[in-house]
């Protein structure tokens, strides 16, 4: 489980968080929810430690994260798997290399092993056997947001984040990794943390929804409540396409 | 400000480069990566300069010191030394600013807006570390090797040149090449060069991993990179020269 309580944070004078607080809960995908801009991706990075916060607190199952050392930061991060929005896997690599590397910086196993592990976490993401040996640049968009999973879950993390994981994939496809994702989830009871604007994402998985409005959590629930709001700004995020205005309709 | 900032900036980097790697087998392996990259890869450019410079000293010296009072050897000592002194230590060290500096700056950096860096530091990996030591590392031991290679060539085009073009005989410029050579020039070049080879890569890494924003920007660190790893070398080869040769 992760705790965020009044977190703040301001870049050069302009306050981007407002005393966020959330619980994000284990075995659960946990979305943060907002418009471009809203302060969604800053959250997360802050959670993860990439931006120091002016003040709060981030609890890693009762370990706050701004009071750690460097080397306690890098310690708990062999805990946490992320899944980045362009994928960020390594170029120089290959698709089974990509996977090996956090085993073979972190993970006392045996070449054979690790070998081992990385064809399972490939598998389990369900890319095709003939992609392991290529590089990054020769699979699509949708293959490489599997391999990023796979990477992700190689070393079988407590916590995952995923930072936009739809972003420039087809619907089917975006459909395809979050159900992988709420699948990894529950399958190894991680706390998984989504960052989106995708509505699909939002109605297919999300089981606990952090809404961010102007750098300040705005309204909290699941994908049933959502239908239900009566918060304007959710409303105008949710409901913005003719089809979700249809849905909410129907749902009435 | 700035300038205090950034170099700031630069020294707390280096000083999350200069720890002991986290997994020692990555190291080793990724520093025979850097040393074909950043060192074997530059022979080709290295010969061809290096061949060209030695043809065109021993022309110009000749064409230039017709005086009969000159002795005949005049020629190979001042190629010989010319390389030994500036060429093959500092104009080299220029040259690969700008293929070296700018194939660590974009690469680093491309990996900084691509968010590959990001995520050895999720991975908990000291990047810094990671990515930036091989580099200099085999970047400083490859130059005296380049260096060496780079006088021999220089020599060699010199040579080649004189008996071609029949503006000198084989005897003179032998002589000119051995006539008051001091072995300390070649120490004082190579020391020189290791110098110039750290602060090439060392600002290029620094210039590629504080890359922002897109392909332009790592442009720009790209440039920044050889800009100001040719300047620190020309400020620095007075420096050393003070310091060593005075």
């Amino acid at each position: 489980m992760i705790e965020v309580k009044n977190v703040n944070k301001s870049f050069d004078g302009n306050q981007v968080l407002r005393n966020v607080s959330a619980v994000f809960k284990t075995g659960i995908t946990n979305m943060i929810i907002g418009q471009s801009g809203s302060g969604k991706t800053v959250l997360m990075k802050s959670i993860i430690g990439l931006h120091r916060i002016d003040s709060g607190e981030i609890r890693y199952d009762g370990r706050n994260l701004p009071d750690m050392k460097m080397s306690d930061i890098r310690i708990l991060r062999r805990e946490v798997g992320m899944l980045f929005q362009g994928s960020a896997l390594f170029d120089s690599l290959s698709v089974l290399e990509n996977v090996m590397y956090p085993l073979e910086m972190f993970s006392p196993s045996t070449k054979e092993e690790m070998v081992e592990r990385a064809r399972f976490c490939l598998q389990h993401v369900n890319l095709e056997e003939k992609a392991f040996g290529l590089a990054p640049s020769e699979i699509s968009g949708g293959m490489q947001k599997r391999v990023a999973i796979a990477r992700a879950i190689a070393l079988q993390p407590k916590y995952l984040f995923c930072d936009e994981p739809n972003s420039g994939l087809d619907p089917k496809t975006s459909l395809i990794i979050d159900k992988l994702i709420h699948e990894i989830t529950h399958e190894f009871d991680i706390t998984t943390i989504i960052n989106s604007h995708d509505m699909n994402s939002v109605m297919e998985i999300g089981e606990n929804i952090i809404f961010i409005e102007k750098g300040e959590k705005a309204w909290e629930g699941n994908n049933s409540d959502i239908f239900h709001v009566d918060n304007q700004a959710l409303n105008d995020f949710v409901f913005a396409s003719e089809l979700y205005k249809k849905v909410k309709k129907s749902n009435q | 400000m700035s300038l205090l900032s950034e170099t700031g900036k630069y020294f707390l980097l280096m000083k999350r480069v200069f720890v002991f790697p986290d997994r020692q087998k990555m190291f080793f392996r990724q520093f025979p990566k850097e040393l074909e990259k950043l060192g074997l890869q530059s022979l080709p450019i290295v010969a061809i300069i290096s061949v060209f410079i030695g043809f065109i000293m021993t022309m110009q010296t000749k064409l230039n010191t017709s005086n009969p009072l000159l002795p005949v050897y005049t020629t190979g000592l001042v190629t010989r030394d010319t390389l030994l002194l500036e060429f093959s230590s500092t104009i080299l060290c220029l040259i690969l600013a700008g293929k070296v500096g700018s194939n660590i700056a974009s690469e680093i950096g491309t990996m900084r807006i691509t968010e590959q860096i990001d995520a050895l530091e999720i991975m908990g990996v000291n990047s810094a570390n990671y990515l930036i030591l091989p580099k200099i590392i085999a970047f400083v031991a490859m130059m005296p090797f380049l260096v060496i290679f780079s006088m021999a060539l220089g020599v060699g085009g010199g040579y080649f040149v004189g008996v071609l073009t029949n503006i000198m005989t084989t005897g003179d410029y032998l002589i000119g090449i051995q006539y008051a050579f001091v072995p300390f020039y070649v120490v004082y070049s190579l020391i020189k060069s290791m110098i110039f080879a750290f602060i090439i890569s060392s600002v290029a890494a620094y210039y590629g991993y504080y890359s922002y924003g897109g392909a332009l920007d790592v442009g720009k660190s790209s440039t920044n990179a050889v800009v100001n790893g040719s300047i620190l070398i020309l400020f620095f080869n007075i420096l050393i020269t003070k310091i060593m040769l005075n």
